[in-house]
């Protein structure tokens, strides 16, 4: 029994030797993966996924200028309403389906038309679609739309077979078919999805693993802990606190990169019931709250200081940034002269905030600070599924809330502060803000957009219906055994180039 | 006997029916809206509606229920909200990982549980009571899951010698099966034999009082015999009640440890889709794990009349 168990135990080791020489890579995952369909997936780490194994029309280089993929070039009309590209030859789905402008053309309307689909908001500015010829494609808007292209560099320009999308409809999920750098091979729900490589990878010599697995692991340490025994190559979304720890270890490299999206808190400002209180009806109370923050002390002791403070939808890095809005300063007795001035010297307030730890730190460290200016901020733990829904009713005071964040400044702002967009769940409105924001979204001229949103961020910064706190560093984490991996802003993981040493 | 099974058989049908509502009808009473978990930041108002429509949220409670359990009637348990995956293809993935893991810990629960409880009941005040005692009731009161960490730390990333966490089929590679599932398994054992070994001690003590044990000393029998054959085969009855429980209990899934060793059973399965109000989920895997339940407590009624010879009448 005793020499049976040993030889399984050296049959393994010989499987894992020989793995590392075929260039397996192995990836840990924060959460499982929804839909593993672009057009109808929802989840920030189902892109993960859907980086190696669907290519896109375009893609965002390192500092968000947008870059050919599948699309080689592309020009806008002098009107703006028309954008033609200009496909790839040579390119064929993982079913051997050629890529051409009939397949392109088929999935973005797939994108736009599907029931299932969630790409319809992002890419409402396409009215139709032509295939000019067998590799030209013209999209006809319905009005100038400046992040248009920058959508199709996510999931809503990503290509699948227009064969199999046809014969499994919104099946395809679970037998995705792409034109990635890796195919799909299996998926175990919360286990393991694994892909291999596609060997008419039409640019196939950058790419060097035979094999990728990405494995839910939600578990922070227990993803740390199996990075560090060698049963992962890399991570994503370390903790912050697991930094030093990381740092220490000779066998592990870490990447930080400042996200696309931010940390805040939502105030209901409309005219619901719940809107009526002293934080949701006057602004001079809305100021006292930013005015008792120190963001810099909140990223000291929740995150080690490790993300990048911010006041704005953008990060102060980020070209759309309002320059003429800096973070404000932490000033508790001008808080206190506000409060006493709007009437409610002793303020009282609920902000409701998901259950998890560094979600009730975050609010726990607020609340510290705003005692210190006479405010009495209550937290009310929720989970997660139940905030949202009370956001959708408006059944909040106030709300602390994140965005993943878009490429283009628009997702990051247009959707939240526009009078009636999907997600104004503040219930702001305010006509200048709208103006700004709709003129931002249909000039091409990048100075132009600039001073939009420099001017909408004038306004709705002072009407504070949500207050920003920071920006989330994507946090990945890998053995040094893994070469030419760099992280990207999106916090996806693109394995152009990357190898095992 | 045979009637007395089949008339618990028929009591098990109307239980199951009943349990079914009231996961469902808990399951509404929650709060936060099915259809908002499944967007998440995708929520715009006409995603919103064209999912409360696909998955017939927009009809009231019963009607939804009246739907579930006609399509589960004819074996369609329907599929996952998030995944889309069909609920019996999910099942029937998780089980056998969970029944592996279920089996592993109670074997370990039994190993130590019983012998510790039977050498504590023997010796009883002795140095062996006391530090069996202090033993079990650290099992019974040390977290699973900081165990698990605790255990993950020192064999996979200090000693190198088992795998942090995952899963690996025992079809694929047994071998590696077992490195994965054998830390998994004595976390639940452990707090499971904990448990065990007292109520052995207990039972035990009580039979080895009784007079027909005091005969059997008196007939010169050795002890060895008395206490294995006479004593334990009475104290068992009470153990076995225990144990079927238990098993039930690991069979519906074993939230934490799952959690901790990312073991892809039944209790990750539940969790997560609890949290993505993943209805359909929640239903199929509770109703799997209700009939699961019922028919264990019917074999170990069964398994009484096997070992006390009393009962069968």
């Amino acid at each position: 029994m005793r020499s049976r168990f040993s030889l399984l135990i050296g049959a393994a080791a010989l499987t894992f030797a020989g793995a590392a020489q075929a260039q397996h890579l192995r990836i840990g995952l924060a959460e499982d993966p929804d839909l593993l369909d672009p057009h109808q997936a929802r989840t920030f780490v189902g892109r993960l996924v859907f980086t190696a194994l669907c290519d896109k029309l375009v893609d965002i280089d390192a500092n968000l200028k947008i870059v050919p993929r599948l699309a080689t070039e592309w020009s806008v009309s002098e009107d703006g309403k028309t954008v033609t590209m200009k496909l790839r030859h040579g390119v064929t789905f993982h079913d051997g389906e050629k890529f051409d402008a009939a397949a392109a053309k088929f999935n973005l309307e797939r994108a736009l038309t599907l029931p299932e689909s969630r790409r319809k908001s992002e890419i409402a500015a396409i009215a139709t679609v032509d295939a000019v010829d067998d590799y030209t494609i013209r999209l006809n808007l319905k009005e100038p739309s400046s992040p248009l292209l920058s959508q199709l560099t996510d999931r809503a320009g990503m290509m699948v077979s227009p064969k199999a999308a046809k014969e499994l409809g919104a099946n395809l999920a679970n037998k995705p078919v792409c034109s990635g750098p890796f195919k799909f091979v299996e998926r175990v729900q919360n286990d393991r999805i694994v892909l291999e490589r596609f060997a008419n990878y039409w640019d196939k010599d950058k790419y060097h693993f035979d094999k990728v697995t990405f494995q839910p692991i939600p578990d922070a340490t227990v993803r740390l802990a199996n990075l560090q025994s060698g049963q992962l190559d890399m991570l994503e979304r370390l903790l912050p606190t697991d930094i030093a720890a990381v740092k220490a270890d000779k066998r592990l490299n870490l990447q930080a990169i400042t996200s696309l999206g931010y940390a805040s808190f939502s105030i209901n400002v409309g005219n619901t019931p719940r809107a009526n209180t002293p934080v949701g009806k006057d602004p001079r109370v809305r100021e006292a709250i930013e005015l008792s923050i120190d963001r810099e002390i909140l990223n000291q002791v929740v995150f080690n200081g490790e993300f990048t403070v911010g006041n704005q939808p953008v990060a102060p890095t980020n070209p759309f940034y309002a320059k003429t809005m800096p973070v404000p300063k932490r000033d508790v007795a001008k808080a206190k002269e506000l409060l006493k001035a709007a009437g409610v010297p002793n303020l009282s307030f609920e902000m409701q905030v998901p259950n998890d730890t560094q979600q009730t730190q975050v609010a726990q460290v607020l609340q510290g600070m705003m005692r210190e200016a006479g405010i009495d901020m209550k937290i009310v733990s929720i989970e997660f599924a139940t905030a949202l829904q009370n956001q959708t009713k408006r059944d909040y005071v106030t709300s602390l809330i994140g965005w993943s964040g878009r490429p283009d400044p628009d997702g990051n702002i247009h959707v939240f502060l526009h009078t009636g967009a999907p997600l104004d769940e503040t219930d702001y409105s305010n006509a200048d803000v709208d103006k700004h924001l709709d003129a931002a979204r249909t000039t091409y001229d990048v100075a132009k957009r600039q001073e939009h949103y420099t001017k909408a961020a004038e306004q709705y910064l002072k009407d504070r219906p949500i207050i920003y706190l920071y920006h989330v560093k994507w946090l990945f984490a890998h053995s040094t055994k893994l070469a030419g991996f760099k992280a990207s802003t999106d916090g996806m993981i693109r394995l152009e180039n990357v190898k095992l040493q | 006997m045979w009637g007395y099974f089949l008339g618990r058989l028929a009591i098990a049908i109307p239980t199951l029916f009943i349990v079914t509502i009231i996961v469902f009808g808990l399951q509404h009473l929650l709060p936060g809206d099915p259809a908002l978990a499944l967007l998440g930041e995708d929520r715009s108002p006409e995603a919103y509606e064209q999912v409360r429509k696909q998955y017939h949220l927009d009809k009231p409670v019963p009607v939804q229920y009246a739907m579930w359990i006609g399509n589960a009637l004819t074996g369609d348990l329907g599929a996952s909200l998030r995944t889309k995956k069909p609920v019996a293809d999910l099942i029937a993935e998780k089980l056998p990982v969970t029944v592996q893991l279920a089996l592993m810990s109670m074997a370990i629960a039994l190993l130590i549980g019983i012998p510790t409880g039977i050498l504590s009941a023997v010796r009883r005040n002795s140095f062996w009571d006391y530090a069996a005692n202090v033993l079990g009731l650290s099992g019974q009161s040390v977290p699973t899951f900081w165990l698990g960490i605790m255990l993950i730390l020192l064999f996979s990333v200090r000693w190198g010698l088992l795998p942090a966490s995952g899963y690996v089929s025992p079809f694929e590679n047994l071998g590696d099966n077992l490195r994965a599932m054998i830390m998994p398994a004595f976390v639940l054992g452990a707090a499971l034999a904990a448990v065990m070994m007292r109520h052995t001690r207990g039972a035990m003590l009580s039979v080895l009082r009784s007079d027909y044990v005091r005969t059997a000393r008196a007939k010169g029998l050795n002890e060895r015999r008395v206490v294995l054959r006479h004593a334990l085969r009475n104290a068992l009855i009470p153990i076995i009640t225990l144990g079927a429980l238990q098993l039930g209990q690991l069979l519906s899934g074993a939230v934490l440890t799952e959690q901790v060793f990312t073991i892809p059973g039944f209790g990750k399965l539940i969790v997560d889709a609890v949290f993505n109000r993943d209805y359909a989920v929640v239903q199929g895997v509770v109703l799997v794990t209700a009939t699961a339940y019922i028919m264990l407590n019917l074999l170990a009624d069964m398994t009484y009349f096997l070992v006390n010879p009393r009962l069968r009448g």
